[in-house]
């Protein structure tokens, strides 16, 4: 009983993390009845096509990219990064946030977690697909790419191991794939689950070759929930690592504005930040669409909009210490780099926009209304996510741009081209969550269970037994 | 089979030879069907491109038993003719030659009458590179921009091709022999103008300096006596011919001797770039700015904003017209006789130059520039003669342009034969090079007085606007592919000849010419022996005896690739000189023009360019008959050497007239006035299709692909024109306003406004040679034209009208930014805190040597390399940069690439203005090539390895292993990296494969490139010592960029030996590196610059002094941006 006070009375939660009147088995009918049951809603099919749509942008900018190389976008001298790695970091950041729900609140025992960890760790996978694309093709030579990996070869060569780049394939390959086998791991129960009630054959086979083998027997609950730990103590410092990695892009280089040692605590926690401003920007609609309100509750967005609110004041802080750090640095480059940045320079007006986003904006979240109320919610989020990349967009290009030599400085515009690329993967994105929404359990089944009252009471019970 | 309709398809063939077969069995050979036109082209495609027939196997099969067939049967067929391809190799072989290694020929490029003698480095037969002839009294090894990018021009795909007949396809022979009267050749035309004495025949040349050609001139004359000869160019040397005849009564050439003056005066004169011996005076005027007591002292007088401007100690800018009036008040306070000024204005200025330049008597030099009128001429040379100069610094000779009315100038020339053309008395014109039709002042509309002459011919490298309105058109051979003559500066007669078979089959000059006399269709080489004949040579051996004389006196500054046998260095095994069998020196083989074979008239059909010799060309005689041994000796004495010594025009006096003094003052202009300068790039027009200059930052504005009228910012401001600085398109190109200008009668549209502070209020710069319709792909349509405005009565300056329009102009520039945001990066001191401290400006270089996380490497082994800039001498004229393109292969993008700040040169020239924007000082220039960073910023962030450090402490980039991250180049602190964003390199045209270096990979796309400081010249050098077991000597190894520049601010060498000359520059106290604070320890440093300027003139701006702390962080506002240290 004290598990249950804990979850569902605390002092100003009035919200509980799932209403009250569900039961093993409503939930059950409920969630596996999105994926075969429940006719796929008219927005869905709309949406779905808007979204194929816009991924199609993909492929075509890929292969016009491929035939002329990445000068079709509109990367110079001297910005030779723009929106290629300022997309790869916005998705990468956005990336962090499936990874941090499922694997460290696991860990921290924070259960409300289980009703939005499946999703979450889905929109990770694909956000992470789409920013993996970026730093594959932004290279001149895509084709000879592979050569980041140390693989045995003619040549007898290693790729430079003190590049940050190198680091990059590494903690973005391991990030994907513990990702990916996590997310799968999390997934074998609930297909289990659509194998026993899937009426159509063709979709009991893949569910029944998905779920390899799951029986539900004690044994596999007992080895389950050992690998999932083990992999939730995986993924955990990879929530950490891979941020911090790509912020080393930066803060190895020599460059003002890139060349600081707060880019690790900095990046990390505004990677939280967008990640969590993603899922919630999918989740509010979803909600409404799918009438999932009873098992992703108002107590849910508002525990989430609490860490957007934390991450982005630290975020703020970093704001803040970049500014200092070029005062205080003494280095004229650095100060000319800040006073550039927010006042002096042609882009100012990105700073005081990204300002506004991520830094203004969100703090209506200190207000419990805006914190629960969907639509609020959901502009604030958005506001993020536009903030999260615009602050890319100021720390990559604002820092190129105006370098050491003022008779190099240059303008950068981005082309269509990369406006295509950019929205391609959104739309690749939002295809891929499509998809996952319609063919997956998108809360997990069995995990949402243990957040029922009936749960805890059993697990109380073979408490008191043992 | 996708393409079933195109001609070549396997299938029809098929057809057509079972069709043909008439139920035969077997058939004999593919022969039956020669006569078939696709099958034909299909034979000759060894690996047909488009194999539809390949996807399909049984067609594939088919064609495969075909062409086994065909095979098979060749034997037997027995006749084939087969195309003379030399595609074997030597039987002999040259003596000189060697696979893989380039010969060096003496040659010459001949610009506006003046030669510069080059040396062209041929690599099996292809010329690929010019350097300029160390041994030549004009070039000294030096070149000028266009010399390095003449280069293009050769190998340019859009150079005329062919002999046209009202632009349709004919021959020389054509233009010869027709006699069709609505065809009519040369021959005709001559045979009815004998019979009134050429009265009707008129040739129109550009400034010819050739004792050949006068020689032809001359015998035309003979048998034409009414026959005359006109020579024109834009730019040519009218006004200072006109005021010599006003000071002197005659036409006189004049020689400066900057390395005897001290103080320098220059009225509108950009001696550093508009002279005919301005390589030399640049060198020589140089060499007198060493920093100390005794550095020379440069005062410019100028209407625009000028590269000679720009180093001045002193500057004033002047409206055009009132730069007669101060040079009237500076000749009167000199005490020039008869001199009347009403000059008022700048008192203290002209006291102290004058005062200035009489303390340094016999040492002063008085320089006026061709576009002021004749009367600062005569006014300089009357004050050069007070000071005393003359004889001693200043020179007087004959004038070593050819004309047959000395008292002439070219304009009035053109003038003359322009009223006679509209007066019908020229019946035949040949226009010899040039383009008179685009470039001759417009209100002589030289068109419609031209379109009444019945014959007109018209000699040149490309097809143009003039070509397009006469009736012959004859393909000109570029000064590679010929043989020449032409006189240096100061007289010097300079060989050109040539080092390929003409690609086209072109004529030269002289060949045209030698049509008019009675021994038509000769070749160009007997014309100039059948002449040099006449004329003394000096003996083989007094030449080489005065060469080295020359050479000895010169400093042991050996900096060129000097290819010249009795200098002892190590590259050059090819043209010692080789005791002849009878044991007289003689040289190894004159250089031979690369004949090729006649069958193939494009490049592209034979790749290798055969370098045999030609069994017609005389000079190939290997052992020339006693009786001809003198002049062949010589002969290949001085072809060797490019010039022959001695032929320098003699110093002559002159008497001084004063009849000119009392001409009166010009009137003083009010509103705006137009000046016109030629474009610092692209010349007069000629090199509008040459990329290469195209792409080149223009000096002091970095402006590419476009003119623009250059104004200061306070007349921007009453033309209510803008910069837009900070609305950017693509990359971060300028849109600036248009004006329209109204000059004279005539007026330009739509022309770009660049602001460029330090031009005088009022006055609107506009450059020539832009507007081209007919220059070729490259060059037509761009900028606005300004010879439509030009006028004959005014060809320089004059008062005008302009309105903005209200358009813009997108113009791209390769540096937005000319401020130095207080960076510390160009320094520049007075001589008096100099003098007190030389190392004053500051040298942080030191301060951090050995602090680094990753291993110091040891390069005290073997080589060190490293190059100094020399801050002092640099003067921004961008040959640099284009000596590194053509050496190193690097491609050109084009203007919207350029707009997206994607140029691809390795080395550039920035250019920082002091103070603020109206009242500028300098620009200074800056070079940045790859600094070679010891702790390479860029090294440790590339993933792959592509760029890594050389035992001798090179930053290599290595293309192969480059994925293209781009992260090198953006942790490159200096910004030299050039990245590939597109294909730039032009991999199709075939004469583009033959122009590029063998020696430098070619890059292709999504790959980063940068300066190597010429590694492939570094390697050959060390082949070269390691054969002979020593090192590199000092003085061996020429990076392109050093070899070229005329002010000999480069100097590149191996740090190790303390005896090189770069060691003792980098120990010199003005040494410094830039951002040296971020302890990148780069090889590449820089020499401060020492300005000397006259304390009696107020000056607007004062120069820093010592610093004592060797960075100066801190504070900066927008307005106080200060040049040096601080």
């Amino acid at each position: 009983m004290q598990e249950i006070n804990h979850l569902n009375d605390d002092i100003h939660a009035t919200k509980p993390y799932i209403t009250p009147d569900h039961s093993l088995g409503s939930v059950t009918d409920k969630l596996s009845a999105f994926v075969l049951k429940k006719r796929t809603p008219f927005v869905w099919f709309i949406g779905f096509a808007i979204a194929f749509m816009f991924a199609q942008l993909l492929p075509m900018t890929i292969i016009w990219l491929l035939l002329n190389g990445i000068g079709i976008w509109g990367n110079n001298q001297p910005v030779g990064w723009a929106f290629d790695i300022i997309n790869f970091v916005w998705w990468i950041g956005i990336g962090h946030a499936g990874t941090l729900i499922s694997a460290i609140l696991l860990l921290m025992r924070q259960q409300w977690r289980n009703s939005i960890n499946r999703f979450a760790e889905a929109m990770t996978i694909f956000a992470v697909m789409c920013a993996g694309l970026f730093p594959l093709l932004h290279t001149g030579r895509p084709w000879l790419a592979y050569w980041l990996f140390p693989y045995p070869n003619t040549m007898g060569m290693w790729p430079q191991f003190r590049s940050p780049l190198m680091w990059d394939v590494f903690a973005v390959s391991t990030y994907f794939s513990v990702s990916a086998l996590f997310w799968y791991v999390g997934l074998i129960p609930d297909f289990a689950t659509l194998r026993d009630r899937a009426k159509n054959t063709f979709f009991k086979y893949i569910y029944a070759f998905l779920s390899m083998g799951w029986r539900g027997s004690a044994r596999h609950w007992l080895r389950y929930e050992t690998a999932y730990l083990i992999l939730a103590g995986l993924s955990t410092p990879l929530v950490l690592s891979v941020h911090t990695i790509v912020s080393f892009d930066f803060a190895v280089a020599q460059l003002p504005g890139w060349h600081a040692t707060i880019f690790p605590p900095y990046f990390v926690a505004g990677a939280i930040y967008a990640g969590f401003a993603m899922v919630l920007t999918l989740m509010i609609p979803l909600r409404i669409v799918y009438g999932l309100e009873d098992v992703v509750t108002e107590r849910h967005m508002d525990n989430m909009a609490k860490v957007m609110l934390a991450t982005g004041l630290i975020v703020t802080y970093g704001y803040l210490m970049e500014a200092f750090f070029g005062w205080y640095s003494g280095s004229q480059y650095e100060q000319f780099m800040i006073f550039n940045r927010i006042w002096g320079g042609p882009f100012w007006y990105m700073y005081w926009f990204l300002l506004l986003c991520n830094l203004i904006v969100p703090q209506l979240l200190w207000f419990k209304y805006f914190r629960e109320h969907k639509i609020w919610l959901f502009i604030i989020c958005n506001f993020v996510n536009v903030g999260m990349w615009l602050e890319r967009f100021v720390i990559i290009v604002t820092s190129l741009y105006r370098d050491f030599i003022p008779g190099q400085w240059a303008m950068y515009k981005p082309t269509i081209f990369d406006w295509t690329m950019f929205t391609g993967t959104i739309g690749f994105f939002l295809t891929m969550m499509f998809l996952f929404v319609r063919f997956l359990p998108m809360i997990p089944i069995f995990e949402v269970k243990a957040l029922l009252p009936v749960a805890q009471v059993e697990e109380d019970k073979v408490h008191t037994h043992a | 089979m996708s393409s079933k309709d195109r001609h070549i398809n396997f299938e029809l063939m098929r057809n057509r030879v079972l069709s043909e077969q008439n139920g035969k069995d077997f058939w004999r050979s593919l022969e039956e069907l020669k006569d078939s036109d696709e099958l034909q082209e299909f034979v000759n495609r060894e690996f047909p491109q488009h194999a539809e027939e390949w996807n399909d196997p049984v067609e594939r099969r088919t064609f495969l038993k075909l062409m086994g067939a065909s095979l098979a049967l060749a034997g037997l067929s027995g006749c084939v003719y087969q195309p003379p391809e030399y595609i074997v190799p030597y039987v002999t072989q040259p003596d000189e030659f060697v696979p893989g290694k380039p010969l060096y020929y003496a040659t010459a490029m001949v610009m506006n009458g003046a030669a510069q003698a080059l040396l062209a480095r041929s690599n099996e037969g292809r010329p690929t590179k010019v350097e300029g002839n160390p041994e030549h009294p004009a070039s000294k090894g030096m070149t000028d921009k266009f010399a390095q990018a003449s280069l293009l021009t050769m190998y340019d795909p859009d150079r005329s091709q062919m002999v046209t007949y009202r632009g349709v396809t004919s021959t020389w022979d054509a233009f010869l022999n027709n006699t069709q009267p609505n065809n009519v050749g040369l021959k005709k035309v001559l045979a009815d103008q004998q019979l009134k004495q050429g009265a009707g025949l008129r040739v129109l040349t550009e400034t010819i300096t050739s004792p050949t050609m006068a020689n032809l001139m001359q015998e035309i004359v003979k048998k034409y006596s009414q026959a005359k000869f006109y020579s024109y160019e834009p730019t040519g040397r009218s006004n200072a011919r006109k005021g010599a005849i006003m000071a002197f009564g005659q036409a006189v050439n004049t020689v400066y001797k900057f390395d005897q003056a001290v103080r320098v005066l220059s009225f509108d004169a950009d001696f550093f770039n508009d002279q005919a011996g301005s390589l030399r005076y640049t060198s020589d005027f140089m060499k007198g700015r060493e920093p100390g007591e005794e550095m020379n002292r440069l005062y410019v007088v100028e209407s625009v904003l000028s590269l000679t401007g720009a180093k001045a100690d002193h500057r004033l800018a002047l409206r055009p017209s009132e730069i007669e009036g101060f040079a009237r008040a500076v000749a009167k306070e000199l005490g020039v006789s008869g001199v009347q000024s009403n000059y008022s204005g700048n008192e203290q200025w002209i006291k102290a130059v004058a005062k200035d330049l009489k303390e340094h008597n016999g040492k002063s030099i008085v320089i006026a520039g061709e576009s002021q009128p004749p009367v600062v001429h005569a006014l300089v040379h009357a004050m050069n003669n007070t000071l005393g100069s003359v004889g001693k610094t200043v020179a007087y000779t004959d004038p070593i342009e050819l004309s047959q009315d000395a008292n002439k100038t070219p304009l009035e020339g053109l003038k003359e034969l322009v009223g006679e053309m509209n007066a019908g008395k020229v019946e035949a014109l040949a226009i010899l090079g040039g383009n008179p039709v685009y470039n001759a002042p417009a209100d002589l509309k030289f068109v419609e007085a031209m379109d009444k002459v019945a014959f007109r011919a018209h000699l040149n490298l490309y097809s143009n606007e003039t070509s397009e309105h006469c009736h012959w058109h004859i393909n000109e051979t570029h000064y590679l592919e010929a043989w020449g003559d032409a006189r240096a500066y100061d007289g010097t007669v300079t060989f050109t000849q040539p080092l390929i078979e003409p690609l086209y089959q072109g004529k030269s000059a002289i060949e045209f010419l030698a049509a008019f006399t009675d021994t038509q269709n000769t070749k160009g080489l007997d014309i100039m022996k059948a002449y040099w004949q006449t004329q003394t040579l000096p003996t083989s051996k007094a030449q080489a005896e005065a060469i080295a004389a020359m050479s000895e006196k010169k400093e042991v500054e050996k900096k060129k690739t000097a290819e010249h046998g009795e200098h002892g260095e190590g590259s050059k095994p090819e043209t010692k000189p080789t005791p002849s069998p009878e044991g007289k020196p003689t040289v190894t083989p004159t250089p031979t023009p690369a004949p090729r074979p006649s069958a193939t008239p494009t490049p592209s059909a034979s790749p290798r360019p055969a370098a045999s010799p030609s069994p017609t060309t005389t000079t190939t005689a290997p052992v020339p008959l006693p009786s001809a041994t003198d002049f062949e000796t010589n002969w290949k004495r001085v072809i060797h050497d490019g010039f022959v010594t001695g032929t320098a025009s003699p110093a002559k006096t002159f008497p001084l007239k004063t009849d000119w003094t009392s001409q009166p003052p010009a009137q003083v202009g009010t509103g705006y006035e137009v000046a016109f300068r030629p474009d610092p790039n692209i010349y007069d027009g000629r090199f509008a299709n040459n990329g290469w200059l195209q792409e080149l930052p223009k000096p002091l504005t970095s402006l590419t692909w476009d003119n623009a009228v250059m104004v200061s910012p306070e007349t921007a401001r009453k033309l209510g024109v803008s910069r837009y600085e900070g609305s950017v398109n693509k990359g971060g190109q300028n849109f600036v306003g248009t004006i329209n200008i109204d000059y004279q009668g005539a007026s330009v549209s739509n022309a770009p406004v660049w602001i460029l502070p330090g031009m005088p209020d009022n006055v609107l710069m506009v450059t020539l040679g832009y507007g081209r319709t007919k220059a070729g792909n490259v060059g037509n349509g761009i900028g606005y034209n300004a010879y439509k405005i030009r006028n004959s009565n005014a060809p320089w300056f004059g008062g005008a009208t302009a309105s903005s329009t209200g358009n813009t102009h997108e113009l791209v520039s390769t540096q937005l930014h000319f401020f130095m945001e207080n960076r510390d990066l160009i320094r520049i001191r007075d001589k008096e805190d100099y003098l007190k401290n030389p190392a004053g400006h500051g040298d942080e270089s030191k301060k951090f040597k050995g602090d680094s996380m990753y291993e110091q490497r040891d390069y005290s082994k073997e080589y060190k390399w490293g190059m100094t800039i020399d801050m002092n001498s640099c003067f921004g004229c961008n040959a640099c940069v284009v000596a590194c393109q053509s050496e190193n292969n690097i491609p050109v993008v084009g203007k919207e690439q350029v707009a997206r700040s994607r140029e691809m040169h390795w080395l550039r020239v920035d250019a920082y203005f002091g103070q603020n924007q109206n009242e500028p000082f300098g620009p200074y220039f800056m070079p940045v090539p790859c600094q070679q960073c010891e702790q390479a910023p860029c090294e440790p962030v590339c993933p792959v390895h592509a760029t890594t450090h050389s035992a001798e402490g090179l930053n290599d980039m290595v293309y192969n292993r480059c994925v293209g991250t781009r992260y090198c180049s953006n942790n490159c602190p200096y910004k030299v990296r050039r990245f590939n964003f597109l294909l730039y390199q032009d991999f199709n045209t075939p004469t583009y494969k033959l122009m590029r270096n063998p020696e430098v990979s070619v890059r292709s796309r999504g790959v980063m490139e940068k300066c190597t400081y010429c590694i492939q010249r570094i390697q050959n050098a060390k082949i070269e010592a390691e054969t002979s077991d020593r090192l590199i000597q000092d003085g061996e190894v020429v990076t392109a960029c050093q070899a070229v520049c005329p002010a000999n601010a480069i100097s590149f060498g191996d740090m190790n030996d303390a005896t090189s000359k770069v060691a003792k520059l980098k120990a010199e106290k003005r040494n410094y590196t830039i951002l040296a604070d971020l302890n990148t320890q780069p090889r590449t440093s820089y020499l401060a610059g020492v300005r000397n300027p006259n304390k009696e003139i107020p000056e607007r701006f004062k120069l820093s002094t010592t610093k004592e702390d060797g960075h100066g962080a801190g504070e900066h506002k927008e307005g106080e941006k200060k040049e040096g240290g601080h």
